[in-house]
């Protein structure tokens, strides 16, 4: 980190809520939702409620803390260099505290509030997210995506345990969903903006080991997904309702993904369009998969898994 | 640093003053919270 973006007026509070990066704070609160409305106990409305604010502003606190170290690397890029950091509109000592504040303010809640297994994993989601992606992996391996992945499958996990209290094969089943949903999804991104990545040294999977390599991975990641999908089904943790979405579903994104990773690119007018379709599917896919969750278990009831 | 990139100290009044208004909020939100989590935890 060498420069200190210069800031002359008081940041504005809409710069702190872009730093907490709201759009993929929905993601990770509806999936902790998810989570936490698929556990087979009643959860008091309050006490929901605050377990699925803890995930959010503890998902905002990790935003925050990678944007701060970032902020040289977002500002090579065209996709992140309006970032509050980037653009001169925020210091970086403001942006760290306002990312450690957010963080800690968030484990102690949930532990305070809902449970101390629940606050230690969120903490545990937060470091994983901050430091050992944004620090440590993120610019040092191709791979940092996969592992990098195990910090947005955390949610439905902590939702859970916040609900129960405990630690189960149906929530680590969804954890691993999200984990192997992942690659294909950010690797189709990073497919078509790789040039933004490649200028700023970020070893992303296209950069170092090409394209070739990378629609494999997809392919392959897309494979594992189908079975994995349908795991909370084969565990019992869920029923037919889910089971034929989940199906659906990871067929869909399964074809998509061939069509990805067979593919040799000639000149088309778009030749970059099924990557895009692959991406933008995948986030249909997860609030989908997940939505059935939900549905399934209001359909079905939890009684079947006392 | 030259002066032209001095903000106006009415500009500088109003983005504190929304600052102040949104934590204000926060904190008012957050006081209800913790009443309410205190009533659930008592049920």
């Amino acid at each position: 980190m060498t420069t200190q973006a210069i800031s002359h007026a008081p940041t504005d509070w809409r710069d702190f809520f872009a730093l907490t990066k709201p759009r993929v704070m929905s993601l990770v609160v509806f999936t902790g939702l998810c989570g936490l409305l698929a556990a087979p106990v009643r959860v008091h409305p309050v006490l929901g409620f605050t377990a699925i604010l803890c995930i959010a502003i503890g998902a905002g606190g990790a935003a925050a803390l990678n944007q701060w170290w970032e902020a040289d690397l977002d500002a090579g890029m065209r996709r992140t260099a309006g970032r509050p950091l980037p653009g001169g509109r925020m210091d970086r000592t403001s942006a760290r505290d306002f990312g450690v504040g957010l963080s800690a303010g968030s484990v102690l809640l949930m532990g305070l509030a809902i449970g101390w297994l629940a606050a230690a994993i969120l903490a545990v989601s937060i470091v994983y997210y901050a430091v050992v992606y944004t620090i440590w992996l993120k610019p040092r391996t191709p791979q940092n995506i996969v592992i990098g992945g195990g910090a947005g499958a955390f949610p439905p996990l902590i939702g859970w345990v916040a609900a129960t209290g405990h630690i189960t094969a149906m929530p680590l089943a969804l954890f691993a969903i999200i984990f192997f949903w992942t690659p294909p999804h950010f690797w189709s991104l990073a497919l078509f903006v790789q040039s933004d990545y490649a200028k700023v040294g970020i070893p992303m999977l296209p950069v170092v080991a090409g394209e070739p390599a990378t629609r494999r991975q997809i392919l392959i990641y897309a494979v594992l997904l189908l079975p994995l999908s349908l795991l909370p089904w084969w565990l019992g943790g869920a029923h037919v309702v889910y089971g034929v979405a989940a199906l659906s579903l990871s067929s869909v994104f399964l074809a998509l993904a061939l069509r990805v990773g067979l593919r040799r690119r000639t000149g088309e007018a778009d030749p970059m369009k099924p990557e895009k379709r692959l991406f933008a599917f995948s986030i249909i896919y997860l609030f989908a998969l997940f939505a059935a969750l939900v549905a399934d278990h209001w359909w079905f009831g939890a009684e079947y898994l006392r | 640093m030259s002066l032209a990139n001095q903000p106006e100290p009415r500009d500088l009044a109003r983005v504190r003053r929304s600052r102040n208004r949104v934590l204000a909020l926060l904190l008012a939100g957050f006081v209800v919270l913790v009443y309410f989590i205190s009533i659930a935890k008592m049920g």
